[in-house]
């Protein structure tokens, strides 16, 4: 962590504190709690800035399906806003407390900024799919927005994607404005247990490819909690007559692919969190964690040639957690198994020697890496954002 | 009449030269001539779905690989030339609009199927496949490509990604950025760059969400790997008129509200209800203001569940008729009349504008409220469709393409709607894109300054501002462009 932490409390001060670094060419660690210090690479800087002093939801309506908010607020806190209002966050971000072992929750700006999304990503979209306006502070301290806070909108270049997900270094992002959904009225799960990760993914894809709206597939891990597994767990989020119906009909097309059981309400509720929270991960405090995205068949091989033992599978199987020693030798067996199943990588979590020394996402292709370095010195011409968050030198 | 950058003189002057390097690069085959030089025959490619501008290309090249785009491209920024990219040209924004000076590059042979999967449910398609082409291939199996422009039959999937475009289903199922997951991209260089793949969220810049929309400003796509999805056992829709249009933007708070997000939510204002009934004879009530298409998916019981409660809070709402539809049959003629839309203006109108400005829902009745207002003071004629949903408001201009006042009174009107969306909180357009036609209209949403950052996005990919040039943003203040020639 970088000595100095800035919490400006206006949009205004905000800029203001990016201009005057810019001006003494000063690097800045962009955060918003600080919840996910521990993701990517170290940032060399001497001073942090962070939005935790940007508080509150600035918009909300629900009939209209938007919300706006500073970027440092909370997560519970514009949660608990939406449930009031029967509504939720379509991504299903993920808090990962207890993964980074930070105290404070993370910030609405902060799970833009990763791009974080949980279990709902495979049918409701990821975070960057929900972010309907942004306003951000660029490199210089120039405010701009773009987007908007209506739900359809093709208006100029889509800098909120550009934003999401850049993990600070192309702007602070100061306020977002997501569309929201109504939260279903009731859930239910159900469970396959299957011989091995291929089996489950066989069962999650038939569940994902069924016409009833399958909303979280994941596979977990044999003995997590004590219950027999591999388990493919899929869920569906409807009116309670349809998660009853349709729970059934899923029982009945996947009961040839394994024992098949159903998880009520409440059980479902929590299997879920627990998913999203990468619990049945088992990640210890020494671990490496890595999130690896590929084609969801490609999951079980990704999982069997990094050797690692402990694995999660969510999205259907196509993002794979694995946590295992914090090594060199790791990292490679991991990206390999990634690049050779023609998917994507991130080194998660990890003490920072190991951060610092390889690289934590993988490499562009030369042409978009020369794109990459052209638009950073739009944004940034200093370079004084994150540096060397996602690659070094960068 | 929109202003286009001048000519490069030096360009008009090598047409032949050019046009025989293209020839090299691109020769003909069974399909035909790879190049397309004479005037004539350029006809089909001096305008697109944005009829009322028209100006034919230097040539138009028709590639059938991503190595021939690659090609072009190069031999293009080698030599200073500008390239036009078009899919089918169905384009309601003037996207496609040719230059004087520049190479329209068609892809509408790239129309190959690569690959379907299933079990990872996803298709790889070239760029000029039809956007009901990728539906086509895999509904025998029971899926389908969400988006659905209502162009969808003759659009193509490389002109939806650069325009990102919507439809009537995607408060649901989301916009094209929504379903993608990869893309094969050609730079300005020539350079051909894998972006995504056939994974979800590629870590890094999200370069897939910054191209998609970007109105061919970037660099050419042509190949595209979409998430196709598993159909719902069944939809069917029902129809709600009411008195007012208050009343029935009330109904659709009421339905969000519920908790009820259904497939689809079609609003359509008095002229055209009375337009569409004209023409199709959906039985739609003629003394409504306002009438919502209301649709909904599972299996029957389902439907009937949710169509039971989206009924009783209509009821609320003083309708004039209720129709749930029973069958597949009376859904179909539920939809008719709001899919001949267009058509059915048409027929009173042979003429009209369509625009495509968003708005927050809730201000919905005092935008329809201005905009009879406006109608009134320019004289022409108006008929409102509106996604309600998402609030993605199209309002049909008509007007009469052979009196140039009533074509200039149309497109004056049109950009007091624009604004109008902008003042309420909403943007210049949901679904269709910039192009040309609200190009002079940024300035509206948009200050100075982030015009110049955007403007140096698209410089950071086209330095020489090769690709697509006049299109998105304003011709003032950008010194690339009035130096160009």
């Amino acid at each position: 962590m970088s000595g100095t932490i800035l919490a400006p409390e206006s949009e205004d001060a905000l800029a203001a504190a990016v201009a005057a670094a810019a001006s003494a060419g000063e690097p800045l660690a962009i955060e918003g709690n600080g919840s996910k210090r521990a993701l990517l690479r170290p940032v060399q800087a001497a001073r942090t800035l962070s939005t935790r002093g940007l508080t509150g939801i600035t918009l909300y309506r629900p009939q209209e399906l938007i919300l706006s908010a500073r970027a440092g607020t909370p997560l519970p806190e514009v949660e608990a806003a939406l449930a009031e209002k029967g509504q939720h966050l379509i991504a299903e971000p993920p808090a990962l407390t207890a993964l980074f072992g930070a105290g404070t929750p993370p910030t609405i700006g902060g799970l833009v900024a990763t791009n974080l999304s949980g279990p709902r990503r495979i049918s409701g979209g990821a975070m960057r799919d929900h972010v309907m306006g942004i306003r951000a502070v660029s490199g210089t301290g120039e405010v701009f927005r773009s987007g908007g806070r209506v739900l359809k909108n093709v208006t100029g270049l889509d800098l909120c994607k550009l934003l999401t997900g850049a993990h600070g270094t192309l702007g602070v992002i100061a306020e977002v404005t997501l569309k929201v959904l109504p939260a279903p009225a009731a859930t239910g799960s159900v469970a396959v247990r299957v011989a091995d990760l291929a089996a489950g993914v066989k069962a999650l894809s038939a569940g994902l490819g069924s016409p009833y709206g399958v909303s979280g597939a994941a596979l977990l891990p044999a003995g997590w909690q004590g219950r027999p597994g591999p388990l493919a767990l899929l869920r569906i989020e409807e009116f309670s007559e349809s998660v009853a119906y349709r729970t059934a009909r899923l029982q009945e097309d996947l009961a040839a692919l394994g024992e098949v059981s159903l998880v009520e309400d409440a059980e479902s509720r929590a299997l879920w969190a627990a998913v999203r929270e990468a619990e049945p991960l088992g990640a210890t405090p020494d671990d490496a964690v890595w999130r690896v995205s590929v084609k969801p068949t490609e999951g079980p091989g990704v999982v069997a040639a990094t050797g690692l033992g402990k694995a999660l599978l969510d999205w259907g199987g196509g993002l794979v957690w694995l946590a295992g020693p914090a090594t060199p030798t790791a990292h490679a067996r991991v990206v390999a198994a990634a690049q050779a199943a023609g998917g994507t990588f991130t080194l998660f979590r990890a003490p920072e020697p190991l951060r610092a020394a390889v690289a934590v996402l993988p490499e562009e292709p030369a042409p978009l890496a020369a794109i990459g370095r052209r638009v950073k010195a739009v944004l940034d011409p200093k370079g004084i954002l994150n540096p060397g968050r996602m690659r070094a030198g960068v | 009449m929109i202003r286009l950058p001048d000519p490069k003189a030096g360009v008009l002057a090598r047409r032949e030269e050019i046009i025989a390097a293209l020839r090299g690069l691109v020769p003909g085959g069974p399909l035909g001539e790879g190049v397309i030089s004479e005037p004539l025959r350029l006809k089909p490619y001096e305008t697109d779905g944005l009829s009322a501008y028209r100006q034919p290309p230097l040539a138009v090249v028709l590639p059938q690989t991503t190595q021939q785009v690659a090609d072009v491209l190069r031999y293009c920024h080698a030599n200073g030339i500008r390239v036009v990219p078009r899919g089918a040209g169905t384009s309601l924004s003037g996207g496609a609009l040719p230059l004087e000076d520049a190479v329209v590059i068609g892809l509408m042979r790239m129309n190959r199927i690569l690959e379907v999967d299933y079990a990872n449910r996803l298709a790889v398609v070239e760029a000029g496949v039809t956007n009901l082409g990728i539906t086509a291939e895999v509904a025998s199996d029971g899926f389908f490509y969400a988006p659905d422009p209502s162009s969808q039959l003759a659009c193509m999937i490389g002109g939806n990604v650069m325009m990102n475009s919507g439809g009537a289903h995607c408060l649901k199922y989301g916009v094209t950025a929504n379903n993608l997951l990869g893309l094969t991209f050609v730079t300005i260089e020539g350079e051909v760059v894998r972006i995504g793949g056939e994974h979800l969220d590629a870590a890094g810049y999200d370069w897939l969400g910054l191209i998609t929309g970007s109105e061919g400003q970037l660099g050419i796509v042509t190949e595209v790997t979409v998430r196709i999805l598993r159909a719902a056992e069944g939809q069917r829709a029902m129809l709600a008129a009411f008195k007012g249009t208050e009343i029935a933007g009330q109904a659709v708070d009421a339905i969000i509200g519920s908790g009820i997000i259904p497939v689809a939510l079609e609003f359509m204002d008095r002229p055209c209800i009375h337009a569409c009934e004209a023409f199709a004879h959906a039985g739609y009530p003629l003394d409504a203001e306002a009438m919502l298409i209301i649709e909904v998916e599972g299996s029957v019981e389902e439907q009937d569940l949710l169509l039971g409660k989206l009924k009783d809070i209509c009821a609320r709402f003083d309708p004039i008729s209720l129709k749930v539809a029973q069958t597949a049959e009376e859904s179909l003629a539920i939809w008719k009349g709001r899919k001949g839309a267009f058509g059915a203006v048409g027929r009173i109108s042979p003429d009209y504008l369509c625009m495509d400005g968003t708005i927050p829902t809730g201000e919905l009745p005092f935008v329809l409220k201005r905009i009879g207002e406006m109608s009134a003071e320019y004289g022409l004629q108006v008929a409102n469709v509106f996604h309600a949903g998402d609030g993605n408001l199209h309002p049909l201009i008509m007007f009469d393409a052979n009196n140039p006042e009533s074509f200039h009174k149309a497109e004056a009107f049109g950009a007091d709607i624009l604004k109008l969306c902008v003042e309420v909180g909403g943007c210049l357009t949901g679904e269709h894109g910039v192009g040309v036609e609200k190009r002079d209209l940024m300035g509206v949403q948009f200050t100075r300054d982030e015009l110049r950052l955007q403007r140096a996005i698209k410089s950071a990919f086209d330095p020489a501002w090769l690709l697509n040039p006049a299109k998105v943003f304003p011709l003032e203040d950008n010194p690339v462009l009035q130096h160009a020639a």
